[in-house]
């Protein structure tokens, strides 16, 4: 019974794969209707699950691909044109004969079930009639005539007529190792039913197989042994030398024939007349000789080819054996099916080497023993090429999760009303098949969303003068140590205007904070957790989860994402994923004596701050420390304060609270003499520095799991051993930034980064960027209208509408010159090479302010005196001993007016809504 | 309780304990230990078994006795639960004994504090008593979360 439950588990498999391909094929099919190799495929594909299930008895399902059988068997003869009904209700049969597969998966039985509208919908289609109530599918329009930028086919057709055949010849390659032991068994224990049985049914496959790809000599050879085998089961005829010398002959006999095809594709001439009659002399019970049979047969087989050690099909994966390219070596010979845990184990034993050359390194270095050093290089390069191999066996290429999805995005656009084409570029593309594992989720959400709230409606597109269907693209491709996949639509892009309105709804920002946010920040929201900006809830998508678990997903596996959308030309999402976990490199850094590893995929930069600098030193911004890198706050994290490290006291003391307070002290006022080094990483999404004692090296680490007993400290994520024995911990980077609150702190902190305005104490107080303008007037501008700071050069200034612009931010900005709306400011000629711009945003536009000379800021009250009161001034205070004039800005921007040029010339917000 | 078992037995601060030899991997010498920041008191530590990381558990803290004189080097009990390997620091290993039910008794009322909680009988040896450690409870008890029973030590 055992053989029957690994039959079954083949079986089942086998389905599987079938099905898959299935999918694609019928997609494909739907955009070239006549392609017949693609219509002979699914066919076969569909016959060989309906023989299959026939012989197991699983009536539901030979019944359903029967009656889909018939309807494709019209297609293929020409009778009937392939339509986009006939394209659902397959795809209907196939998730049914999916359905039905499960079950007997789970029970080993058929689940019960009515087909019987399903079968006679198909009935129907074959017999030329419209299905009147099939599905919702029903009411897309018929594929438009294919468009010129066709879809991309994954492969040629003729290859996987050729995979199907390579199949073929490995599975019969390893049935007929079968059949040879189980005959030499069969001759010590003639009367051993279950072997029979055996033998009969794996015959009998092979028949069947032959059968489907017309070899008929293959099929009648096997026919002529079955009923032989079928006499000698009944016990009709006792199995003796000469039966078993014959039916050891057939195998060879068919061993050599698929020699012949897989070299040629096609069968020999050889026919096996005088073989098949020996068999039938012997079913008759006749005896024979058996010397002339062996001659006869030594002549065919004349070369025994090697007996291959069969590796018994028992591991449950789908992978199917790969012939090489090369004819020579034969499908079964080439390959050799491995259990995965085999293969981690290997990976294990590799990570091991590679942490033994790594210790042995350093003393090849200062060895003066060349021949010691010159071993140690050798070494080295094996275990490196080794390392790589190794991950080699654990890779499968990134069509193992695409070859799911002309399906899916096929179902979907059905279901949305849309029209899409699906390219994939780079499906050979490999990574670890745990990674594998880990992305098909996150991948699957992406090219849902992109068809959902991505790509327009046919109408919306043709309106905007895009092609009716919509563009979506895969792209796989190896880049630098990392696998990038994009997933590209040419949609409506992200509508950021709609994502600020969203951001202030749900109360993530306010409207003025919201405004603030660059281009940039503002897509990133759309990682928020229960952010989304559809309309309407779908069944697909627009829930509001979904790209936050993705992000979250990819970064759990060392990955990042980014996201970039241009509105009306469609969106991009590109992944980095690693090529595998097992190994990855680190950076080392030191802390109050310890070592601690950082994974390099979070690592930004490594910054040294100079006390003695001004602008480098480290802040107090309410309380938590920060510092400016490039202009930007930076939060910190000090990694000795988190992990409350001190020097080693009592052995097991908890820290004393003395010198918990110390080291508070210490970190808060951070010795000003000193340098101060900061790791600047990045968390899920979120930046900010890691203040550490020292850096060390980069290593190529091989991740340990620490166990349960430390899991609950969030900072580490793992151990590793390092060159020279020890333990080192691995840092989480995420952990150690939601236990320093520096994720919690951020969110507030991203909309004050553009403008870090000190809290006004006094309600008169204002502070105040000033600057100089036409010559010595002092002037000020409140910093609430100034969102950025900017100098272009002169060159950059381009006119346009009579005004003065320039590109900025992805768009265009008008210039305003402040002096010509300033009372009793001179209008100078500017002779500077550049010009100092304040960047006031507001209604979703930019406006440049040309200021003199931007000089400091300043806080101090505002006080309005009539007699100063001036055209575009608010009136004038005294900063620094200094009478200064504080402009009127909202007065300044309506007297410009702006907007005039704006909306024609500014394409940074979709104008559509 | 089996009729007779072997146990491995080792000295901390001067009393003899036994834990059930299936449970005990390896006996090995003490590993230089990588000090893990944040973890109980009682985790001394991760070394380096064989390319394997261990977490090690001072017993001494772990059974709220004083800390080990300087100068000392602890032996290291390596246990396997769960494919989580976990090495006892203990003073010094002793023999391997084979015990049955004759010498057992259950924990004395006598014997108080964390050791108490961790110990699953006494076996009444000539001259001495044998405490029979909970290998399950000592390391469950450390798990981060749970450090309240090693915060209070009670003298045995």
């Amino acid at each position: 019974m055992e053989q029957m439950e690994e039959i079954l588990k083949d079986f089942l498999l086998e389905a599987g794969e079938n099905l898959d391909r299935l999918d694609q094929d019928l997609v494909r099919l739907e955009q070239s209707p006549t392609d017949k190799k693609i219509i002979g495929n699914v066919f076969r594909a569909l016959h060989t699950i309906k023989g299959s299930s026939g012989f197991f008895a699983f009536k539901r399902l030979e019944k359903v691909t029967h009656a889909g059988e018939s309807l494709l068997g019209k297609i293929r003869d020409g009778k009937l044109a392939l339509n986009a009904d006939m394209v659902t209700t397959l795809l209907t049969t196939l998730d049914r004969v999916r359905e039905i597969v499960r079950s007997v998966e789970g029970t080993g039985k058929e689940a019960a079930g009515n087909d019987t509208e399903l079968i006679g919908n198909l009935h129907a289609l074959a017999e030329g009639k419209p299905v009147s109530t099939i599905e919702r599918g029903t009411s897309t329009p018929p594929p438009a005539p294919a468009p010129p930028a066709r879809a991309t086919a994954p492969a040629p057709a003729s290859a996987s007529i050729d995979s199907f055949l390579r199949d073929f010849l490995a599975e019969t390659h390893e049935n007929l190792d079968a059949l040879d032991r189980a005959f030499v068994a069969l001759e010590k224990t003639p009367g051993d039913r279950d072997l029979l049985s055996n033998v009969f049914r794996t015959l009998h496959t092979l028949k069947g197989s032959s059968g489907f790809f017309g070899f008929s000599r293959l099929e009648k050879i096997a026919h002529a042994a079955e009923s032989l085998l079928g006499r000698l089961r009944t016990g009709e005829l006792p199995l003796n030398e000469a039966v078993t010398s014959a039916l050891l002959d057939t195998v060879d006999g068919i061993r050599a024939t698929l020699k012949h095809i897989e070299q040629t594709g096609q069968e020999s001439a050889k026919d096996f007349s005088a073989t098949i009659g020996v068999l039938r002399q012997l079913a008759e019970g006749k005896g024979i000789v058996a010397a002339p049979v062996e001659q006869k047969f030594a002549a065919v087989a004349s070369t025994p080819p090697p007996l291959t050690p069969a590796l018994s099909p028992s591991g449950g994966e789908g992978e199917k054996a790969q012939a090489a390219p090369a004819p020579q070596p034969s499908a079964a010979d080439s390959t050799v099916r491995v259990d995965v845990g085999l293969l981690d184990k290997l990976m294990n034993l590799v990570g091991e080497l590679v942490l033994a050359r790594n210790r042995l390194l350093p003393f090849a270095v200062n060895h003066e023993n060349a021949a010691f050093t010159s071993a140690t290089q050798r070494l080295d390069g094996i275990t490196t090429e080794l390392q790589e191999r190794v991950m080699k066996t654990r890779m499968q290429p990134i069509n193992h999760v695409w070859s799911k999805f002309p399906r899916l995005v096929r179902d979907l656009s059905a279901q949305c009303g849309k029209q899409v084409n699906l390219s994939m570029e780079g499906t050979e593309t490999e990574l670890d098949r745990t990674l594998l594992d880990a992305i098909k989720d996150p991948l699957t959400h992406m090219v849902r969303n992109c068809v959902d709230h991505g790509l327009e409606l046919p109408a919306a597109r043709v309106a905007a003068g895009k092609l009716a269907a919509g563009r979506l693209l895969l792209r796989a491709y190896h880049e630098s140590g990392l696998v990038v996949i994009e997933i590209s639509d040419d949609g409506a892009g992200i509508n950021l205007v709609r994502v600020r309105q969203k951001a202030v709804e749900k109360g993530f920002f306010k409207a003025d904070e919201a405004a603030r946010l660059s281009d940039r920040q503002a897509t990133d929201l759309i990682f928020l957790p229960g952010f989304s900006t559809a309309e309407t809830t779908t069944s697909v998508s627009g829930r509001g989860v979904g790209m936050d678990v993705v992000k979250t997903n990819i970064e759990n596996i060392g990955g990042s994402i980014e996201l970039s959308s241009v509105a009306g030309q469609g969106t991009t999402l590109r992944l980095k994923i690693p090529l595998t976990l097992a190994i990855v490199p680190a950076l080392f850094i030191g802390c109050a004596g310890e070592r601690f590893a950082i994974a390099q995929t979070s690592l930004l930069e490594l910054v040294r701050l100079d006390p003695s600098q001004k602008e480098s030193r480290i802040e107090d911004v309410s309380g938590a420390p920060v510092c400016r890198l490039r202009g930007k706050l930076l939060p910190l994290v000090f990694l000795k304060r988190e992990l409350q490290l001190e020097p080693r006291a009592g052995e097991f003391q908890s820290p004393s609270r003395e010198a918990s307070e110390a080291k508070d002290g210490d970190c808060k006022s951070p010795a000003p003499a000193r340098h101060v080094t900061i790791v600047v990483l990045q968390s899920e999404g979120h930046r900010f520095g890691l203040v550490v004692d020292e850096v060390h090296d980069t290593e190529e680490i091989v991740v340990k799991p620490v166990g349960a007993l430390l899991k609950g400290i969030p900072a580490f994520a793992g151990a590793t051993i390092l060159g020279d024995g020890s333990v080192a911990l691995i840092l989480d980077i995420a952990g150690l930034a939601l236990m320093s609150g520096v994720v919690a702190k951020l969110r507030e902190r991203q909309t004050t980064e553009e403008t870090p305005a000190p809290p006004v104490v006094n309600p008169d107080e204002k502070s105040l960027l000033l600057f100089h303008m036409g010559g010595a007037e002092h002037m000020a501008i409140p910093l609430e209208f100034v969102t950025r700071l900017e100098k272009f050069p002169r060159t950059r200034i381009e006119r346009s509408g009579g005004r003065e612009v320039v590109q900025y931010d992805g768009g265009i900005m008008p210039l305003v010159r402040v002096a010509d709306f300033v009372e009793g400011c001179s209008v100078t000629v500017d002779s500077a090479e550049t010009l100092d711009v304040v960047v006031h945003h507001s209604k979703q536009q930019s406006v440049g302010l040309v200021v003199g000379q931007i000089k400091d800021i300043a806080t101090a009250s505002l006080r309005v005196t009539d007699a100063t009161r001036q055209r575009g001034l608010l009136g004038s205070t005294v900063v620094n001993d200094q009478i200064t004039g504080v402009l009127d800005v909202p007065a300044i921007l309506k007297a410009a007016r702006p907007e005039d040029v704006t909306p024609k010339l500014m394409p940074i917000v979709a104008a559509k809504n | 309780m089996p009729a007779a078992a072997n146990f491995i037995t080792f000295l901390v601060d001067g009393q003899l304990f036994g834990v059930p030899a299936t449970e005990v991997m390896e006996l090995a010498r003490f590993h230089e230990l990588t000090r893990v920041p944040l973890a109980p008191p009682a985790v001394a530590g991760l070394m380096n078994l064989r390319g394997q990381v261990v977490t090690a558990v001072e017993m001494r803290c772990r059974l709220g006795l004083p800390p080990r004189p300087e100068g000392q080097q602890p032996m290291s009990v390596v246990l396997r639960r769960e494919d989580v390997l976990v090495s006892l620091l203990v003073d010094q290993v002793g023999e391997v004994i084979e015990l049955d039910d004759s010498t057992y008794e259950p924990v004395p009322d006598t014997l108080r504090g964390i050791a108490r909680e961790l110990v699953r009988g006494v076996h009444k040896l000539p001259g001495k008593l044998l405490l029979l450690l909970d290998p399950g409870k000592v390391i469950a008890g450390l798990a981060v979360g749970s450090r309240r029973q090693t915060l209070s030590p009670t003298p045995l």
